[in-house]
């Protein structure tokens, strides 16, 4: 069989993987129409392109599905409980960079740590009669990063797009989402908080530590790296 | 390996034991409301119980423990005084730890009882030590109400005594709210910028929290900022207390000592007292019954007063086999406007049979 390579399917992410396999003699294709979601490999043997949706290679990573696959740091962490356990970084690659972030309003003058966001959270709690509430898609890295810091009170509502305009919109006091230059944050009249930074991410080539290779697969993954490195 | 098979018929024994204690069989069901636990323990719960919904009723939760819908039925419809036991599953989500299981079965024993708090945490803790038999098991004691009473008793702000009996159960955090109040950390600058006023914003404000809300706290900064340490030799009592871990008497002595230079914690000290004679008179060596001041601090439960756990004595890495405590303040919580002392323990069937296959 052949040696699979997960890659996203789509947009800025996936361009850019295909420069970087190509910087390294590896191109990397669509096959036929825009519309296919399938993939040709010219340059190396015996591997095969599987385009996915970033936000499942960590899943499919970790099941054996495929061997390889590019996604970000925080789609890995954030999904993959204990993902030491199940994948092995190989490479990182310099793109798709972004900053999990906690941010509040910028008018909120007197909340600039962890620690004022808590005391906040009591009083507003008390205020309100209701928790916090900070929007975010990460779920299990917000809830653990804010668990370690000692926060209490607040509660995380969910959020899949437009996480920033939840404030404005009054579903939430404050959210937890990528940024990669700040902007839509101040667009949104929110800040950074100074020790609000959740996890550094970007673009990585993960291996998985499940998928079960034969001779031939192995023999591709050694040609592979060797290629890479 | 234990079957299942084995557990049930075990869990059932066990109740066995408290019914003929005269406490009341209740069932409450798997799947709970999941706004009531929400509420209580926040986003932790997530974290540690399994959330699941339907379009009609919501979010649901997999029963992490039976003490909350217990006392939730109790509040609304209990008769006084109350014992209730209960046998059944509790679903634990895990993600950090795959060996340890995200199901097993509690056997439980609570006792709603206003006449003497001390004769009914005695009556709790002897109940599960008897059905422990002759197991080699260490029980551990300890009592988060006496903390409570030293932080209460602090010369500081009612605003400082706040914020760290919020964070009692967070140990981490609870030290550095402690070290701040003492004045051992510095003032960021971010902060000094702010009480000197020099912190302006011309951002319009979003969301619900108000100029109002942030003014006030703005307020409470400044005259916390006026407020005088908390005194050295008081973070060294707080210091002190949760070192104590020692047999109970001893343990006993060394909290005795403290009140002398703590005399809020005297009421504390006296229930610790009175319960060491109640469990005595109940047949069990306080001699030899360790009592932990911190013990229980990092659990999340809802224990405000006693607490106790039983752990094998010779296989460090299984979990307690039983565990329980006092818990006054949920039932206030629970109660809408009503409370009443409460103390209950639980046991996992699973793990004694376990023991008992490798002792």
């Amino acid at each position: 069989m052949t040696l699979k390579l997960g890659v996203p399917s789509k947009g800025r992410l996936m361009e850019k993987t295909f420069q970087w396999f190509a910087a390294r003699g590896i191109t990397l294709a669509r096959s036929g129409s825009d519309r296919e979601y399938a993939g040709v490999v010219d340059g190396i043997d015996n591997v095969s392109l599987v385009l996915l949706s970033a936000g499942e290679i960590p899943r499919e990573l970790a099941a054996g599905r495929i061997h390889l696959g590019v996604t970000g740091t925080d789609l890995v962490h954030e999904k993959l409980a204990l993902w030491e356990q199940s994948v092995k970084r190989v490479e990182e690659l310099g793109f798709g960079h972004a900053d999990l972030i906690l941010a509040v309003p910028k008018a909120w003058i007197d909340v600039d740590t962890l620690h004022d966001l808590d005391a906040a959270a009591a009083a507003f709690r008390r205020a309100h009669g209701f928790r916090m509430r900070i929007a975010t898609k990460y779920h299990r890295l917000v809830r653990e990063f804010l668990r370690a810091a000692g926060v209490a009170d607040y509660a995380l509502v969910d959020s899949q797009g437009a996480t920033e305009g939840t404030v404005a919109n009054e579903t939430a006091e404050a959210v937890a989402d990528i940024t990669s230059t700040g902007e839509t944050l101040r667009a949104n009249h929110l800040k950074l908080l100074g020790d609000g930074l959740i996890l550094r991410s970007q673009a990585t080539l993960w291996q998985s530590r499940t998928a079960s290779m034969d001779k031939a697969e192995r023999a591709s993954l050694q040609e592979l790296l060797r290629r890479l490195g | 390996m234990v079957t299942r098979a084995e557990t049930n018929a075990k869990a059932t024994a066990l109740r066995a034991v408290f019914e003929r204690e005269g406490a009341q069989v209740v069932e409450p069901p798997m799947l709970q409301p999941a706004g009531t636990l929400l509420d209580l323990y926040g986003e932790d719960i997530r974290a540690r119980a399994y959330v699941t919904s339907d379009a009609l009723r919501g979010e649901q939760v997999l029963r992490p423990d039976f003490t909350v819908p217990v006392v939730q039925m109790h509040m609304a419809e209990g008769a006084e005084p109350a014992r209730y036991t209960y046998a059944g599953e509790v679903f634990r989500r895990q993600e950090r730890h795959a060996d340890r299981p995200n199901e097993y079965v509690q056997v439980g024993y609570e006792v709603f009882e206003r006449a003497d708090p001390a004769a009914s945490d005695a009556e709790v803790f002897a109940l599960i030590a008897q059905a422990l038999g002759d197991l080699p098991v260490r029980a551990v004691t300890g009592d988060i109400g006496v903390l409570m009473a030293v932080v209460d008793g602090l010369q500081t702000s009612q605003l400082r005594k706040d914020a760290l009996m919020r964070h009692i159960w967070r140990p981490r955090r609870f030290r550095a709210l402690l070290d701040q109040f003492a004045g051992r950390t510095p003032v960021p600058p971010s902060r000094r910028a702010l009480l000197a006023g020099e912190i302006t914003c011309d951002a319009p404000l979003v969301g619900l929290r108000s100029h109002r809300e942030i003014e006030a706290r703005i307020a409470a900064l400044k005259a916390d900022a006026d407020v005088a340490p908390i005194k050295t030799r008081d973070v060294d009592m707080i210091e002190a207390l949760l070192d104590i871990a020692a047999p109970m008497p001893g343990a006993l002595g060394r909290l005795h000592d403290l009140s002398v230079d703590l005399p809020a914690i005297i009421p504390a000290v006296a229930r610790v007292s009175t319960r060491m004679d109640a469990l005595s008179a109940r047949g069990i060596d306080v001699s030899s019954l360790m009592f932990e001041a911190s013990y229980g601090r990092t659990s999340m439960e809802y224990y405000d007063g006693f607490v106790f756990g039983f752990k094998a004595r010779d296989h460090v890495d299984m979990p307690p086999l039983a565990t329980g405590g006092r818990y006054d303040a949920l039932t206030r919580r629970l109660g809408k406007g009503t409370e009443i002392p409460a103390v209950g323990g639980v046991m996992r069937p699973g793990l004694i049979l376990e023991l008992e296959s490798r002792a």
